[in-house]
């Protein structure tokens, strides 16, 4: 019984708990692009969690043969090669999807949640709980870019899935441009911090990985350690002497 | 040449890749509280951006589309930024010390900034030649850094101010993101009218 219980618990922490977009601040680039319109969301977020179960899978199984210098470059690989698929696959049976998506379905792999998951979880874990981790993670991802396309697509174009709902001449434009995705993303942050606060929990979000999504995985569990490293000069040169160090090793 | 021109314009203003795309939006967060901060991680993107759009280009045309590779763009593209982030990291350590001095703490964010593999993906499939590949991806980096400048300055502002507290923090960040991408609207159709 126990050991069901922590099956479930891996898989809803990437729903609630630990949910990679409104927790973990993962991967914000493609929620506030693609949240414009409902259809588009969930194909995103199906996507999404394909790369992230398949990548999650493979890493796990591959996690003792990958050298830990050059891990990374490895990640990058095999969520490339699933990226890749997806795009095909997306390309030749969807191809109205294929363009509401655009530049952000190759983007997957840039995209900090995967390669952060790969680091902070499947690196470390075993197959069953990679795979579960990556539908927990997958499923937290699609409910917060789909509730924000919901609301994006019902006050922005007055549809809910392409139905008419509010009659045409009544829709705030502005809603499914640029600054609207980046009003929505805070407004529904904000929405978070004043749930959380009247449960009794502080929560300031704050963008950490400074850019660096590459590392995120190791960056977002020590975020203000590396702020303040990336201050401190003398373990700078430290870390970029490392870094070279596994450039040469690529 | 008025291509040229025109992309460098609509990279820059119509369709800066951070206030109009939505490309680089943690970097455009995470790093524009100090503006020295936001002068090197600008210069660090156009120098990757331009470099990267050049042998992208190049690796593309003389190497990827003659072997019929031309389907893994995403892959290699992405090892070829990683490799070339790593490279140009060394070789500024070595050679060019100041240049090194000024730019190197933000060389080894960038390999994941999905601004640069953006851009080397849309001058594959907007069929741009090298000239305007190293056009694009300059302006690409000029633009970032412009939004990235400019949102400092608003960022300053912010810190002054006093929102609710469920506010207080990255919402009313990105509310004064909006509002900031608002003002790049206005530069909407001028591409048009000025290049015809």
């Amino acid at each position: 019984m126990k050991q069901k219980n922590s099956k479930w618990k891996i898989l809803t922490n990437g729903i609630f708990k630990e949910n990679p977009v409104l927790i973990l601040l993962l991967g914000c680039c493609s929620v506030l692009a693609i949240s414009v319109t409902v259809s588009g969301a969930l194909g995103m977020g199906v996507a999404m969690t394909f790369v992230l179960v398949c990548s999650n899978v493979v890493i796990s199984l591959l996690r003792k043969v990958i050298p830990d210098k050059i891990r990374i470059p490895c990640f990058i690989v095999v969520i490339a090669t699933f990226v890749t698929l997806v795009q095909m696959v997306v390309q030749a049976f969807l191809p109205a999807l294929y363009d509401a998506l655009g530049i952000f379905l190759p983007l997957i792999v840039v995209n900090c949640i995967v390669l952060g998951r790969a680091e902070m979880f499947a690196s470390k874990n075993g197959v069953l709980d990679s795979l579960l981790d990556g539908i927990g993670m997958g499923l937290g991802y699609t409910l917060v870019i789909v509730c924000i396309a919901v609301v994006r697509e019902l006050i922005g174009s007055g549809t809910f899935y392409g139905i008419r709902i509010i009659p045409e001449g009544y829709q705030i434009g502005i809603i499914t441009q640029t600054p609207g995705g980046f009003f929505m993303f805070g407004a529904a942050m904000a929405l978070l911090i004043y749930c959380l606060g009247k449960k009794g929990r502080h929560f300031d979000p704050r963008i950490g990985c400074d850019g660096k999504c590459g590392n995120c995985g190791f960056n977002c569990e020590n975020r203000e350690d590396n702020i303040k490293l990336y201050e401190n000069q003398a373990a700078l040169e430290a870390a970029a002497a490392a870094d070279e160090k596994e450039g040469s090793a690529v | 040449m008025t291509k040229v021109l025109m992309i460098a314009f609509m990279m820059v203003f119509t369709q800066n890749y951070v206030l109009v795309q939505f490309l680089a939006i943690c970097p455009f967060l995470g790093v524009s509280q100090k503006f020295d901060s936001c002068i090197g991680m600008s210069g660090a993107v156009i120098f990757v951006m331009t470099l990267a759009s050049a042998v992208t280009w190049l690796i593309y045309t003389y190497v990827m589309v003659p072997l019929g590779l031309d389907y893994l763009s995403t892959i290699i593209f992405i090892l070829v930024i990683a490799a070339l982030v790593q490279f140009v990291e060394i070789f500024l350590k070595k050679f060019i010390k100041p240049l090194y001095n000024a730019l190197g703490v933000y060389l080894p964010l960038i390999t994941t900034n999905c601004a640069v593999l953006a851009v080397t993906l849309l001058n594959i499939s907007e069929k741009y030649n090298l000239l305007e590949s190293c056009v694009d991806g300059f302006s690409a980096g000029v633009g970032f850094g412009l939004a990235l400048i400019l949102f400092c300055g608003v960022r300053k502002a912010l810190e002054r101010a006093k929102p609710p507290k469920s506010w207080a923090g990255l919402p009313i960040t990105l509310v004064a993101a909006a509002l900031t991408s608002m003002t790049f609207m206005g530069f909407t159709g001028i591409a048009d009218k000025l290049f015809g």
